[in-house]
């Protein structure tokens, strides 16, 4: 930095970093249109926008993961080639990706040194890097305990891990991508605290995210993006959630439309004393108990990772259980009289699952027989041993007519549409029974705004029907803004269940870090 | 004293004889697989060597000269394999069988037509071979003993090593911390080749004086076995290595004995066993071997 060659007047800092035209295309897909920005050094900014807005793009480009088509980057002033990430470290640049890039089986030391290990044997650089970490330590107090394998870590451990690798390699700006995704409302405080301390030491913070809220607690300016291109740049203190999230959309929107009071019927579903382990034979759900009634929206919140998977996966009939008891309807599933997911099906329950693309439907199927998936033996689409075309495609235009599935097109590979898309086939595909229990995991996840509001439309529409929602999310607005019941998951046992009108975020927060565990446990 | 001591030494002589090859190539295995590259190709790798150095030696009267031209086939035949599944992202389990068909077929074709011997090479001289140095045994055994701690150390003790077991279980981790992906596996994979070559060498030349057909005879297979076996970790796979060597020597030993009581054992029950032990064994009673994270998944930058 000192030997700087064309060293700006005293008194006016350049900017930390500077892109200038910066352009990317992916085959069809305009990533990055034109972008221009300036983010000043020692200072928080944000990146808001949709899905697909380009703002992961636009960020990997100045990290060196991708190369820009065209455009400049300047860092502190100066033009820049940066063609791969160690040309980004060398800069100064350190990232924090929203899908950690960690080493599970390695150290919280080893996985720092990655890259940077001072020296073909390992033993002198482990010594000196430990010493760095202690250092780090002390100056920013991120709590990480260096000999600590990874994969132990909670994922906000572990995202600090993250942030000690960019310290470690001297990073002056760094980039979160999507840092709060997998945080308790704690951790999320946490991290900003961490993100405050860094800044007032100088180092230039700029974090990507959808969350407007976020943006507003921590940043000192925001630039919102949209199809690729910066649509508008604000001073945080200057603007509000409304105007920011109007500008990410390019439309008015709301999320919070007016929902009728709920009238919950007859227990539809009731879950007594769920256990389960994995594979590795890890405990994931224990002394689950909770019931499901008709007309009645129940959230379950929690970190993700928590049982939540296990849970929608033993009541879609996917997972066996260990022990416990599960009746729908005047069928009782316990570990020796399992249930298979048809079998769960043929009892009017239906399943969005989780992971769209593993569970939803099959990406190299035509639409059409993603929208039969799960329903293929039904009479209506079967014709003597064969499949019956002609009925699933009419079923499958229908669907789409009614879930506003775009494009049109039933012999679209499932892969073929966009993310939102394809959650509302599914979704067209499991409401079109007029389901009694509706299982929703992660309705929303990766869709725009315009999609969730959709998503959350057609669940109270199938609540007010007389069906028994049971909604996963790890989005906490979600499940406050939806749910007539509120269940908190934490390490596969319910922590605790709130009333609608007794649950705010707090609260949840509190039960989703283990508060009420601990306390059990004392 | 002597009717004990005489056999049980030589039997564990000949373990450590047929262990060679098998640490050569499980070493080999493992500094690929631990990269996340499926090596199954050792077997035609470890033939295609022991032809070529056989070859060599044939022709040029030096052993030295067969290790080279081992090495070198090994080495580009691990090349070829790189190209497919590191530069091409190809399946790597077909890529090593492929090869180890092609090799199957191409060294008896050309050991025909070079030699005209049915596909064996010449019978090699004792210039032309490797012979034993001390306690019976040649270079080749003391170089396979030492490279299991030299391996050991290698990815436990440096820059190299760390880097090979993080591109191993996570290649983006490696990737975003500005490192090749590629040029690491790589690296795994030649050195693969090389210590195949040595294995192959030493078949042909040194435990053998010459080649003759498919003289792997799945030894490259064993050696796979031992690797996972041995959970991908030096010291475990040399015991296992060991282990499997010794069921071979005794195989042989037991050649047309009777025991008392069982009558003649089948020599193919006890030359099963290595694969009868490692089914049963990774079922249940070593626990669980865990591969590398990212073992046979090709590198490909992730588009979002």
């Amino acid at each position: 930095m000192a030997a700087l060659a064309a060293e700006p007047p005293a008194g006016i800092v350049p900017p930390a970093v500077s892109l200038i035209g910066i352009d990317k295309r992916f085959g069809a897909v305009h990533a990055n249109r034109a972008v221009d920005l300036t983010i000043a050094r020692g200072s928080i900014a944000g990146i808001v926008g949709e899905n697909g807005a380009g703002k992961s793009t636009l960020m990997s480009i100045l990290y060196g993961f991708y190369a820009a088509d065209a455009g400049e980057i300047r860092i502190r002033g100066r033009p820049v080639s940066i063609r791969n990430s160690s040309d980004a470290i060398a800069l100064g640049i350190g990232m924090v990706h929203q899908h950690f890039m960690l080493v599970d089986t390695f150290t919280v030391l080893e996985n720092v040194m990655l890259g940077a290990e001072g020296g073909a044997v390992l033993a002198a650089g482990l010594r000196a890097g430990r010493a760095t970490l202690e250092r780090l330590e002390r100056d920013y107090g991120l709590g990480v305990d260096p000999d600590a394998l990874v994969g132990d870590l909670p994922v906000g451990a572990q995202q600090r891990v993250e942030i000690l690798k960019a310290l470690y390699r001297g990073a002056e700006i760094l980039i979160l991508d999507e840092p709060t995704g997998v945080l308790t409302p704690a951790e999320t405080e946490q991290l900003f605290r961490i993100l405050r301390t860094l800044k007032a030491r100088g180092t230039t913070v700029i974090l990507i995210t959808h969350k407007l809220r976020e943006i507003m607690a921590v940043t000192d300016r925001v630039v919102v993006m949209r199809a690729g291109a910066v649509v508008a740049e604000r001073d945080t203190a200057a603007t509000t959630i409304e105007e920011l999230a109007e500008l990410m959309v390019g439309r008015k929107v709301r999320l919070d439309f007016a929902i009728a009071p709920c009238r919950p019927g007859p227990v539809l579903l009731k879950a007594e004393h769920l256990r389960v382990r994995d594979g590795r034979g890890v405990v994931r759900l224990d002394e689950v108990s909770f019931e499901l009634r008709a007309g009645e929206i129940v959230g379950v919140a929690g970190v993700s990772g928590n049982g939540q998977t296990e849970l929608l996966e033993v009541l879609s009939g996917i997972r066996p259980l260990e022990s416990g008891r599960l009746t729908v309807g005047d069928r009782v599933v316990t570990a020796e009289a399992p249930a298979d997911p048809a079998a769960m099906r043929a009892l009017g329950l239906a399943h969005v699952p989780e992971d769209r693309h593993r569970l939803g439907l099959v990406t190299a199927f035509a639409a059409t027989e993603s929208s039969v998936l799960g329903y293929q033996r039904d009479p209506a689409y079967v014709r003597g041993p064969f499949s019956d075309q002609p009925a699933m495609s009419r079923h499958c235009a229908g669907v789409m007519e009614r879930y506003d599935v775009r494009p049109r097109d039933p012999k679209l590979r499932s892969a073929g549409f966009s993310g939102g898309n394809q959650q509302k086939l599914i979704l067209g595909r499991e409401l079109n029974r007029e389901p009694k229990i509706l299982l929703a995991g992660q309705p929303t996840r990766g869709l725009d705004i315009g999609a969730i509001e959709f998503v959350h439309r057609r669940l109270i529409e199938r609540r007010d029907a007389g069906c028994a929602v049971l909604l996963v999310s790890v989005e906490l607005e979600e499940i406050l803004s939806l749910s007539d019941r509120i269940l908190v998951m934490c390490g596969g046992r319910i922590a605790g269940q709130l009333d609608r009108a007794e649950a705010d975020e707090r609260k949840i927060g509190l039960l989703m870090a283990g508060a009420q565990g601990t306390a059990q446990a004392a | 004293m002597d009717e004990l001591l005489v056999p049980l030494l030589s039997t564990l002589g000949a373990t450590l004889r047929v262990a060679t090859p098998l640490i050569l190539c499980a070493m080999a295995g493992l500094v690929s697989e631990r990269s996340g590259v499926i090596d199954i190709g050792l077997e035609g790798k470890m033939l295609a060597a022991a032809f070529s150095a056989a070859a060599m030696a044939a022709v040029s009267g030096s052993a030295w000269a067969g290790l080279g031209a081992g090495i070198l086939t090994a080495v580009m035949l691990s090349g070829v394999h790189g190209f497919a599944c590191i530069t091409h992202k190809g399946d790597q389990v077909v890529s090593g069988v492929a090869i180890n068909i092609l090799v199957s077929g191409l060294t008896i074709v050309l050991g025909m037509a070079w030699f005209q011997r049915g596909g064996q090479t010449p019978q090699l001289p004792p210039e032309a071979r490797f012979m034993p140095v001390w306690l019976g045994h040649n270079l080749m055994v003391y170089f396979a003993l030492g490279l299991v701690p030299l391996v050991a150390w290698v990815l436990g003790g440096t820059r190299f090593g760390l880097r090979l077991r993080a591109v191993g279980e996570n290649p983006q981790a490696v990737d975003t911390a500005g490192i090749s992906v590629e040029g690491l596996r790589y690296r795994a994979v030649l050195i693969g080749g090389v210590l195949t070559g040595i294995a192959g060498t030493y078949l042909a030349i040194a435990q053998n004086a010459g080649f003759s057909r498919d003289m792997s005879a799945g030894q490259g297979y064993i050696a796979l076995a031992a690797m996972i076996f041995g959970k991908w970790r030096p010291w475990p796979t040399l015991g296992a290595c060991l282990m499997f060597g010794l069921l071979d020597a005794v195989a042989i030993r037991l050649q047309g004995v009777a025991i008392a009581g069982i009558g003649e054992v089948p020599v193919q029950l006890v030359q099963a066993l290595p694969y009868a032990l490692t089914v049963i064994l990774l079922a249940g009673f070593i626990g669980k071997a865990v591969a590398p994270r990212a073992i046979g998944v090709p590198y490909v930058k992730d588009r979002t």
